[in-house]
């Protein structure tokens, strides 16, 4: 493990690297196919569409439809990326979720673009915060949140060569690279990626918070608090032997997440702690509907910001 | 199971009812379809559930198309070129399970395990559980989307195999299925058809009293597909329907079925959705079916 220093200041959409990593997929694998619901755009798809016209099968605006679709396409020999707006593909398709892709075992990798609060002004009927919770429930539904490009691409590759059901989380909000330079391989199904080796507090976090947990991390070194940071890049299964590493070697816990507390990666590690180590713990998430705003303001609003984390650790090791 | 309707109580060479001329098909899938009633009737007696009404309505279109139609056997259920037969009205696996029992997937004699713990044969079809089922439906309007996802497949392919679906008509409320049929129109998978079975009944009262179904033939028409509307209890106008012109649409087949057909005391009403027959009614009902 290596500290982190500062976190970088250059920012990605984790779609553009998606897009990127789909049509060089698709080279390889002619059984690689996309299912969208009149999100070409908004998924990143003009690229593959014009690479592969007839891989691309836009249903138009029916979920249930595209994810039934998917299921039969996985029948007949695809891996179908199911691309769809977190909102809609993980609310309005819950039930095909459930029964087409987890109970039928189909490797169809579920991505929900631009998800938590990424369409902030368009308000809490465009937001994706209830989809971890939601998707966790699933049996043999394995479920991803990528931090960055590179954990992006890496989760893709691993999607594929796993013939899994998966859902997936793909960033519209522009984070840095959270990736430390002498990792391997950006992402490892069901390992938590650790960076830091602070005692104080362990700094649980997902997706866009991973970047900020960072940043929380260098504010608190500062005043004299050392704190590591856990990157749950894989949701479900969770990886509870470093929660608990973290659990026994720290005085506490903050797990944030741009997502409802209600079922989602704090209640997962809620329960692994109870169960086999108490420990003190803090979570932060999103606390009700949100009102108007962008989703930096949003994530400002509810507390999801470096300063956030870092007084939620002070509290555990005061 | 005890089976006694094959002619001399010699079980039919089933598979090879595919290669008969129509007429002669058509014979013999009206003794299939006698049995697999025979069979449906004796697995809800042992399990003391089931849904009898639609599974006696959806019978003689299931048995056309997997005995005289498709090419659906043991021997070729991992080829990635196989038919697909959809069983989207789910809670009807017992005709399901008989037909596929009857085709070989499986001994017949294990249909008697239908619905007991830890057995294959669950209230609704499982593909991980039980070969030749090609989906896991029960939750009404799944069929027809995965039935389309197939059929894209099978062009995207070149493989080229048939994707059948067979819905209930209660289920066509559920608005995925016209997602569905738009897509099918749109891309124009003449590679598709879905049977509807149009019993008139749902599980609490008739369709045209709870949401109308009517114009059912037009609805298909005006979303761009094929249509075909028959005695769906007719083997013969199944087997001509299954194999008529498509002129590069979707076919929909509109079965004009009675549910519970074959059992005159279940006939056409609505309280033998998923009613268990008495010891006696279930002898009757074999009688009728003998």
């Amino acid at each position: 493990m290596n500290a982190h220093s500062s976190v970088a200041n250059e920012t990605f959409d984790c779609r553009v690297a998606f897009s990127e990593k789909l049509i060089a997929l698709a080279e390889a694998d002619p059984r690689i196919v996309a299912v969208c619901n009149d999100s070409v755009g908004s998924s990143n798809l003009n690229a593959f569409r014009d690479r592969f016209p007839d891989r691309l099968i836009n249903v138009g605006i029916a979920e249930q439809n595209m994810v039934g679709v998917a299921a039969g396409l996985a029948n007949g020999g695809f891996i179908p990326f199911v691309c769809a707006a977190g909102p809609f593909l993980s609310g309005r398709a819950t039930e095909q979720v459930k029964a087409d892709v987890a109970y039928s075992n189909y490797g169809i990798v579920l991505c929900a673009m631009s998800p938590g609060m990424a369409y902030g002004e368009l308000g809490p009927t465009h937001h994706s915060i209830e989809d971890i919770s939601w998707m966790r429930a699933i049996d043999n539904l394995d479920v991803l949140v990528p931090a960055d490009p590179e954990q992006t691409k890496a989760a893709m590759d691993w999607a594929v060569a796993s013939g899994r059901p998966i859902y997936m989380r793909v960033g519209r909000h522009k984070v840095p690279s959270v990736t430390p330079a002498d990792r391997d391989v950006a992402f490892t199904f069901g390992k938590i990626d650790v960076t830091g080796d602070g005692n104080d507090v362990a700094l649980v976090a997902t997706g866009t918070l991973v970047s900020r947990a960072l940043e929380a991390a260098d504010i608190l070194k500062a005043e004299g608090i050392s704190a590591r940071v856990l990157n749950v890049s894989t949701i479900k299964p969770l990886d509870a032997e470093t929660i608990l590493k973290a659990a026994r070697e720290t005085k506490g816990l903050v797990v944030a997440e741009e997502g409802v507390l209600e079922g989602g990666l704090g209640a997962a590690v809620a329960t692994t702690l109870a169960e086999n180590h108490p420990a003190k713990a803090r979570f932060l998430g999103v606390t009700g509907f949100a009102p108007t705003g962008s989703n930096d303001f949003l994530l400002e609003h509810f507390g999801l910001t470096a300063k956030g984390i870092a007084d939620a650790a002070r509290k555990l090791v005061g | 199971m005890t089976i006694s309707v094959w002619p001399d109580n010699k079980p039919l060479d089933v598979a090879a009812i595919r290669d008969l001329p129509e007429g002669e098909r058509a014979e013999q899938l009206k003794l299939v379809a006698k049995q697999v009633r025979r069979l449906v009737v004796q697995m809800i007696d042992i399990a003391r559930a089931g849904h009898i009404g639609g599974d006696l309505s959806v019978t003689d279109a299931l048995v056309t198309a997997a005995f005289g139609v498709l090419n659906i056997s043991p021997e070729t259920a991992d080829d990635p070129g196989r038919d697909r037969l959809i069983l989207s009205k789910g809670h009807c696996a017992a005709a399901l399970y008989s037909v596929l029992a009857l085709r070989g997937f499986f001994p017949v004699d294990d249909l008697e395990t239908f619905m007991k713990p830890l057995s294959k044969l669950n209230g609704h079809p499982n593909r991980l559980k039980v070969k030749g089922v090609e989906a896991n439906t029960g939750p009404l309007g799944h069929g027809l989307p995965i039935g389309v996802g197939s059929a894209i497949a099978s062009k995207l392919s070149g493989k080229n195999w048939q994707t059948f679906v067979f819905t209930g008509d209660g289920e066509l409320q559920e608005g995925s299925n016209w997602e569905a049929a738009m897509t099918a129109a749109h891309r124009k998978l003449d590679n598709l058809v879905v049977i509807v079975d149009r019993n008139r009944l749902q599980q609490g009262a008739r369709t045209e009293e709870t949401a109308s179904l009517d114009p059912l033939a037009d609805k298909w028409a005006s979303f761009g597909w094929e249509v075909a509307e028959i005695d769906g209890n007719d083997t013969a106008a199944l087997l001509k329907a299954f194999t008529q012109n498509r002129n590069g649409k979707p076919l929909a087949v509109i079965a004009n079925t009675l549910k519970g057909k074959g059992v005159s005391f279940i006939e056409d009403r609505v309280e033998w959705h998923h009613k268990v027959p008495s010891k006696e009614q279930v002898e009757l009902a074999l009688k009728e079916l003998a």
